[in-house]
């Protein structure tokens, strides 16, 4: 069983100001089945958190790996998501989810299949041929994690990939992203500001504070497993338990913090 | 497992984007031409009347009807020793060769300037040197080294086209989305598959803009080099024209040089729109 560990681990950023500390001795472990959801007010180290683990950077102390070895650069069994969609405007919609699939050079005709198959899977049938211009916002979610599902990647690492969407197209996307994870197993790790989003899918939820960007609180929600063994979202979102969960993480950390959206939807 | 429904918003939004063709563009684009149009009958009518009074001597301004004739028998029989279509068929080649030639070196270069600081560096400011230097003002050099043969003249419009495409691609692939790098790169690819399915895609807008002004640029340089130095071509046809004061020859072959420079811009708008439509 794979697993991704951030061991120790502290980020600093030269700026013209000085050095801006934007991780401070983070440790977090993902496994497969465990959906891990950083929780933070906007500039905590979120994003440079998943740009560890997807490779994109190193740390300047601590290490992070993948199976025991250390990391050192992106690679396809770490599919990300990202928050402004990164699809390529000249390919179609299957091309783009084909793309991890050119790349490994799997022939045509494999690939329009499991491009077909993949997007039937988020919602998208009907559409393969459509332009990415073409597409709203949640659509265009819906392909960024069928193309990151293409290359039956090992951890999904996805970055707000919801913050963009307005509530029902959010709701629904939210469902879609436990039916995979319960469907593959795959490891999650997905960074939001909205505590509802955060309790409804963390297995493991984990709150940063900013400045530097620390863990200040870890959480086992059981919501995403209740929602996995065929309760509906709407009733698990209404249910007190969740409400005073809900609540409870406004008030200790977030109470002045306009930033995070904390209403329910 | 059923696919996912989509919600409410996403469904009016599809609803949106897939409208009907759109069809207003059409007469408005027309109504756009319209006073073109007009400029255009204006002037012949303006031309016929000049020459037609006999307000201009024909030795100066030949009527319309003439140089029609005129282009019609340059034709067919010819001028200087080649018809009109062998003519432009040698302008058209050196532009060919040179087009091609420059596509070949100055994208890659491009890429690489926008890829790389250093090398960046070291090409930027020989680039910049050379580029504002009309292109016939180093012609004489060019003449020096390779003569007057073909050579000099496709040299000449290569060297007017190179930088201008070079500069193009560079702040192209400067401009490259960080984000889709990255994604791509967690997809899994390679750093040649980064350049062949990111980088050059993401750039193809600015390389066919880049051609585009390059290419009026370079037409225009060559017309001017066959005018010193050539024994064919259209830049040839109307400099020896001139000389046997051949007017209605020297008008035809004025018109026959902008109405290719018009479909050679034409020509990479189309590309533009068929392979970087995505862009506007
Ligand atoms: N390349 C960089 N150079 C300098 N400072 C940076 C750089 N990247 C991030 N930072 C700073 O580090 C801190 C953490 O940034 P990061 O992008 O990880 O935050 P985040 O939690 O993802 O924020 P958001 O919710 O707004 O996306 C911020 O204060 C940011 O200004
Ligand atoms: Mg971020």
């Amino acid at each position: 069983m794979a697993r991704l560990s951030v061991d120790n681990v502290s980020v600093h950023y030269p700026t013209p100001r000085g050095l801006v500390h934007a991780l401070d001795k983070v440790s977090l472990e993902i496994a497969s089945g465990d959906i891990v959801v950083a929780l933070g007010a906007s500039g905590c180290g979120k994003s440079t958190l998943l740009g560890l683990m997807a490779g994109f950077q190193r740390p300047d102390a601590g290490r992070v790996t993948l199976g025991g070895a250390t990391i050192t650069g992106p690679g396809a069994d770490r599919g990300v998501v990202f928050q402004d969609d990164a699809l390529m405007p000249w390919l179609s919609a299957a091309e783009n989810v084909a793309f991890g699939l050119t790349l490994q050079k799997v022939g045509r005709s494999e690939r329009r299949e499991r491009a077909e198959a993949l997007m039937c899977r988020v919602g998208l049938a009907g559409f393969e041929d459509h332009r990415i211009g073409e597409l709203s916002g949640g659509m265009r979610q819906r392909l960024g994690l069928a193309r990151a599902l293409a290359n039956r990647p090992d951890f999904l690492l996805m970055d707000e990939p919801l913050g963009a969407l307005d509530a029902l197209t959010r709701e629904r996307i939210q469902s879609l992203i436990l039916d995979i994870w319960r469907d593959t197993g795959t490891g999650i790790f997905l960074i939001t500001h909205s505590i509802e989003e955060a309790l409804f899918l963390a297995t493991e939820l984990v709150i940063l504070s900013p400045r530097p960007g620390r863990i200040v609180r870890r959480l086992q929600p059981g919501f995403a497993r209740r929602y996995a063994a065929g309760e509906s979202a709407r009733s698990i979102k209404a249910d007190p338990e969740f409400i005073r969960a809900r609540e409870d993480i406004l008030n200790a950390h977030f109470a002045h913090d306009e930033e995070i959206e904390h209403a329910a939807h | 497992m059923p696919p996912i429904e989509l919600s409410v918003a996403e469904e009016v939004a599809l609803q949106s984007g897939r409208p009907e063709p759109v069809r207003y563009r059409a007469p408005s684009a027309w109504r756009a031409r319209q006073p073109m149009l007009v400029t255009v009958l204006g002037l012949l009518a303006l031309w016929e009347l000049v020459s037609g009074f006999g307000v201009v001597s024909s030795l100066f301004l030949p009527a319309p009807q003439q140089v029609l004739t005129k282009l019609v028998e340059i034709a067919t029989t010819g001028f200087m020793d080649a018809t009109l279509w062998q003519h432009t068929a040698a302008s058209l080649q050196r532009v060919g060769i040179a087009v091609v030639a420059a596509l070949a070196t100055a994208v890659p270069l491009g890429v690489l300037i926008g890829l790389n600081r250093t090398a960046s560096a070291a090409v930027d400011p020989l680039i910049e040197f050379y580029r504002p230097v009309p292109p016939l003002a180093y012609l004489p050099l060019i003449v020096i080294w390779f003569g007057i043969g073909e050579v000099s003249k496709v040299l000449l419009i290569y060297l007017a086209i190179f930088a201008p495409l070079v500069l193009a691609t560079g702040s192209g692939v400067r401009r490259v989305d960080k984000t889709r790098v990255l994604a791509a790169r967690s997809l899994g690819a390679s750093r040649w598959q980064l350049v062949r399915h990111v980088v050059l895609p993401s750039t193809l807008p600015d390389i066919l803009t880049g051609l585009r002004i390059a290419l009026g640029v370079g037409w225009s340089t060559l017309v001017a080099a066959e005018l010193i130095a050539a024994q064919r071509g259209l830049g040839f046809m109307v400099q020896s024209a001139s000389q046997f004061l051949v007017t209605d020859v020297v008008i035809a072959g004025i018109l026959v040089i902008a109405a290719i420079a018009l479909l050679l811009e034409l020509s990479i708008r189309y590309l533009e729109r068929r392979y970087a439509g995505w862009a506007h």
